[in-house]
């Protein structure tokens, strides 16, 4: 397409979301960095009640999801996200907010095919690949150390 | 001091992993499901290349709470199942890793879905 910049500007300004990126990215910044403070400091709290790392990281991240599951069916999440962005969709809470608002909505449509399966319209996806991407890693880093003989 | 500096790094490296995934939605109306697979794919390389383990050691929850955290969780536990198990490893080890979140969020997600009424639709 050949078009001038300040006919790729006007274009680019009609298409862009009303919201300014001056005050979007840095709420996303804010918020999204306070989810994770929160998550320091429940990690810190189970490692300090004698936890071990891995299962202090565990609970930390179960008891984000359960705020997120029980902020979103309370309809709060979904308020903090109008104005946090990527800063409520790219923390765990965000993936769990993800799971529970579809699952929400579609309970209409019964507990199987509605609830059930819209559940995973989001995080399904997200499963798929990482799952397969893990899988593949995997078995590269099995061929990796079998011929270099164990690392 | 040490434990307030940890919390200064959460935040700021968590703060700017989310900023980066703002951009990508301004910049290239990349739909959140798509910005969700991609975080957690890049985490998984990441990790896989041991790039994203200093950040953890680093930041904390900055760098474990965001989806980039799961994909790196998910490379670590295929890591050690395949030096543990062999070959089997790569197919065990990414869902031993990640099995408490994945069950906490689809068991929460239930009884949340369960409880509550819904509302308005999230937007895609």
């Amino acid at each position: 397409m050949n078009i001038s910049n300040q006919e790729y500007g006007e274009l680019a300004k009609r298409h862009s979301p009303p919201s300014s990126m001056y005050k979007t990215i840095p709420m996303a910044f804010v918020i999204g960095g306070g989810i994770c403070t929160l998550g320091e400091a429940l990690l810190n709290l189970y490692e300090y009640l004698g936890m071990g790392k891995t299962n202090a990281g565990a609970l930390t991240s179960m008891t984000l999801i359960f705020l997120s599951a029980l902020f979103t069916g309370l309809k709060l999440y979904d308020r903090l996200a109008q104005c946090g962005g990527a800063g409520t969709l790219v923390p765990i809470t965000g993936f769990a907010n993800a799971m529970v608002s579809p699952a929400l909505d579609f309970k209409s449509e019964g507990f199987v095919l509605g609830l059930g399966a819209k559940m995973f319209s989001i995080a399904g996806p997200v499963i798929v690949y990482g799952i397969s991407a893990s899988v593949l890693y995997g078995i590269i880093y099995y061929i990796v150390i079998l011929f270099m003989g164990g690392l | 001091m040490d434990t307030f500096m940890e919390y200064v790094w959460a935040f700021l490296v968590g703060g700017a992993l989310c900023a980066v995934g703002q951009v990508l939605i301004d910049l290239t109306k990349l739909t959140p499901a798509r910005i969700l697979t991609t975080y957690v794919v890049a985490g998984v390389i990441l990790g896989a290349v041991g790039l994203y383990e200093p950040l953890v050691d680093f930041a904390g929850g900055g760098a474990t709470v965001p989806l980039t955290g799961f994909g790196y969780l998910l490379s670590k536990g295929v890591r050690e199942a395949v030096l543990e198990h062999g070959l089997i490893g790569a197919f065990t080890g990414g869902f031993t890793s990640a099995a408490a979140g994945i069950a906490a969020a689809i068991f929460f997600g239930l009884i949340a879905a369960l409880i509550f009424k819904s509302g308005s639709k999230i937007n895609e």
